[in-house]
């Protein structure tokens, strides 16, 4: 069964006067309590994917142009708002890349998870405090107390962004969408943390989107993982076969960039030259002029996505037609 | 103060005002820097690693004058040659500061609230340049141009706004700024977390680049050991506002000591790279990964957060080698040869 399913998803920006597509056609499918993990260069519209689904694009200039979300039966892109208001923050919550967009820099962190239990779950003042207290020492806050009672400016950045995680948590969603959500934090609070998330999704019946640059991380929590490069999906496979056996030269590229802990290298490993902007993506493959294996072809046609060897495997690009 | 030195922290303490209970009173204090001391030496790269709320970007604030300590002293040297150039915020009036802080730069960790929203990238980057007096606006704008290229940004995103980047492009946006004006020392905070391991690399190229060709003076904050042990000469890890243990690439990553740098050390997830794979893939020298996160099953068994003991060593709740004396004693930094310096009773008895 699926918890979540997107089709052809298409979001363009307008930039001085011309239409961007920073989303180009995505689709992928999350099973219930299933992770998804995507992956892929900064500005790949990993961000804008996951903003979609909450219809929370800011338009104008953002347009979600086609495409569909099915969530529980409903085409989340064809709800009205209201409706739409009603899952966001309760069937599905996301923890935002930002942490400000979620933390409202007047109220104390408590007043605003307070508030979202009362909304939600309809809790009491005194019932809403003490679950909250209770998902704060979950998430790793050593002072819970003082955490409660803290403005969002008085905390570290690590801290706010376990403060956005309780409250995406605290009316167990069954969708979460987390964005980037352990860049602030040290290896052992964010291994901490995962294995908290791996444990709601057992026991609360979560599916999740994991975004996230470390492939450490996907590695280490996802079943499935799409690789996006210019708003399109280039490779979407099962995690243990996309790390095994990186089939699309882009996600080649990718996994050689990795620092190692082991050993200093006197010069980091980088995928020569750069993301495409929005308003001059290439013809034919979007990843032809970086791409180490392009051949003449590459530059005119756009390849489509490849199954590969029956499998669920899908690869876009023309060396595996 | 040695003239080779860039930055000299001594017994440095913060203290916030800590407020509890429902109601919110101040019912106590927030060590964030409790008594911190290092030196950071000229046109070295000196890193300050640490889990999550031990004081790191406190620290920098006040190495960068933006706040007070409640005790300790913090001097900057970054004059050329003579030895006159030692500056302390707290003896520098209005036109001091602003004349030291032009020699310094810092890249903040947020990259949502520090760039002006009502800014486009262009002025972001002059802005420094104009303050400065440097160049003129032709020259400035080949800088700009330069250093769009240099952070892995297309010039055709002069003229947009902050609102209209993703998280990894503001970043850079802040590391062009801080690197405007080639400052003599760049205080990083945190500066490519939220980058990709491509982009990453390439910031690290960077900032390693410049510092070698001007000489820079680099203070890099991060909780990622990995990024580190690219690009830092010497190590400090912080725990709950005291640097547990201190010295040089090879002795925090091939001789750690302590229990805390041996935990985050063997916590990092990987997947390791083997050389070659019978898929071969579409790559002839055929790369692949395993997916295998060493040791995320041992850290979490110790990884149980408590509130620290108020005296005896902060990490004790934590350590999976504690023993009675940790509970009762605060463990002092101690030298163990070379400028490695560690603080705890475990590694003082081998
Ligand atoms: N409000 C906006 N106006 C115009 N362009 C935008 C806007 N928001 C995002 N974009 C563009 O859309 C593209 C995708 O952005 P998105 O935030 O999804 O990237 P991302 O994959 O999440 O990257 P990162 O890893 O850096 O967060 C980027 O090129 C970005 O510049
Ligand atoms: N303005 C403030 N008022 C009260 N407490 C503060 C303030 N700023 C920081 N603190 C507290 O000081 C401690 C250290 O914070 P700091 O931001 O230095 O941590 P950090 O090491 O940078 O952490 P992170 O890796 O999460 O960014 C935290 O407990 C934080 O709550
Ligand atoms: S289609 Fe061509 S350019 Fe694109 S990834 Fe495949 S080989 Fe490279
Ligand atoms: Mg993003
Ligand atoms: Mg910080």
């Amino acid at each position: 069964m699926s918890c979540l399913t997107v089709n052809n998803l298409e979001v363009t920006f307008s930039i001085q006067k011309q239409k961007a597509r920073a989303v180009r056609g995505v689709s992928f499918e999350l099973g219930n309590t299933r992770t998804l993990g995507i992956v892929g260069e900064s500005g790949c519209g990993k961000s804008i994917t996951a903003l979609s689904i909450m219809r929370l694009i800011p338009s104008p200039p953002g347009k979600i142009e086609a495409g569909e979300v099915h969530f529980e039966q409903k085409n989340l892109l064809s709800l009205p708002e209201r409706q739409m208001r009603s899952i966001r923050g309760k069937r599905i919550s996301m923890i935002f890349q930002d942490p400000m967009t979620s933390l409202n820099p007047v109220f104390t962190c408590g007043n605003q998870i307070a508030e979202a239990l009362r909304l939600h779950k309809g809790m009491s003042r005194d019932e809403a405090a003490a679950f909250g207290m209770e998902l704060l020492s979950e998430v790793g806050i050593t002072e819970p107390l003082r955490a409660w009672s803290s403005y969002p400016h008085q905390l570290s950045g690590g801290m706010r962004q376990r403060i956005m995680i309780a409250m995406a948590l605290s009316c167990s969603p069954r969708l979460l969408i987390a964005d980037e959500p352990t860049t602030a934090l040290d290896v052992t609070v964010q291994a901490k943390l995962l294995e908290l998330l791996k444990k709601l999704q057992d026991t609360k019946d979560m599916s999740m989107i994991l975004i996230t640059h470390n492939l450490g991380i996907v590695a280490g929590m996802a079943h499935d993982v799409i690789v996006m490069y210019a708003g399109e999906v280039m490779e979407s496979a099962a995690a243990r076969e996309l790390f095994d056996s990186p089939l699309h030269p882009y996600t080649v590229c990718l996994l050689k960039t990795i620092p190692a802990v082991e050993r200093r290298e006197e010069r980091l490993t980088v995928i020569p030259g750069s993301v495409p902007t929005l308003l001059d993506i290439p013809d034919g493959c979007p990843f032809h002029p970086r791409c180490p294996q392009a051949v003449e072809r590459c530059k005119k046609e756009h390849p489509p996505l490849h199954n590969v060897n029956g499998s669920k495997r899908l690869v876009r690009c023309h060396l595996y037609e | 103060m040695n003239n080779e030195i860039c930055i000299d922290v001594r017994d440095l303490k913060i203290h916030f005002p800590a407020r509890g209970g429902l109601l919110g009173k101040v019912n106590g204090w927030t060590k964030a820097v409790d008594g911190v001391s290092f030196a950071v030496n000229k046109g070295e790269v000196f890193a300050l690693v640490g889990e999550s709320g031990c004081g790191k970007t406190t620290t920098a604030q006040a190495i960068m004058g933006l706040i007070k300590p409640a005790a300790g002293s913090i001097q900057i040297n970054i004059g050329d040659r003579d030895g006159h150039n030692q500056k302390n915020w707290d003896k520098l009036n209005a036109a001091g500061r602003k004349e030291l802080r032009k020699q310094m730069q810092i890249v903040f960790q947020d990259p949502y609230s520090s760039l002006n929203p009502r800014m486009t990238v262009r002025s972001i980057l002059e802005e420094p340049l104009i303050i400065h007096k440097m160049g003129s606006q032709k020259e400035r704008a080949a800088r700009i141009n330069e250093l769009l290229e240099q952070v892995g940004l297309a010039k055709s995103y002069l003229d947009r706004y902050p609102h209209e980047f993703s998280g990894g492009q503001r970043q850079r946006i802040g590391i062009a700024r801080s690197l405007a004006t080639s400052p003599k020392l760049i205080v990083a905070d945190e500066p490519v977390s939220a980058l990709d391991v491509s982009i990453q690399a390439q910031i690290i190229n960077l900032l390693q680049d410049m510092q070698s060709r001007y000489n820079q003076t680099l203070l890099f904050i991060s909780h990622d050991l990995a990024v580190v042990r690219h690009i830092a000469n010497r190590i400090a890890v912080m725990y709950h506002g005291k640097i547990m243990e201190m010295g040089s690439d090879e002795q925090i990553f091939s001789g750690s000591l302590h229990p805390y740098t041996k935990l985050l050390l063997k916590s990092v997830p990987t997947i390791s790279v083997p050389q070659s794979s019978e898929k071969m893939a579409a790559d002839k020298k055929g790369i692949a990964a395993d997916t295998s996160s060493t040791g995320s099953k041992a850290q979490n068994e110790v990884c149980e957060l408590l509130t620290p003991e108020p005296r005896g060593c902060s990490f004790y709740p934590r350590c999976p080698v504690k023993s009675q004396q940790c509970l009762n004693e605060t463990p002092p930094l101690k030298d163990f040869g070379g400028g490695h310096l560690c603080a705890c009773f475990k590694s003082m008895q081998e």
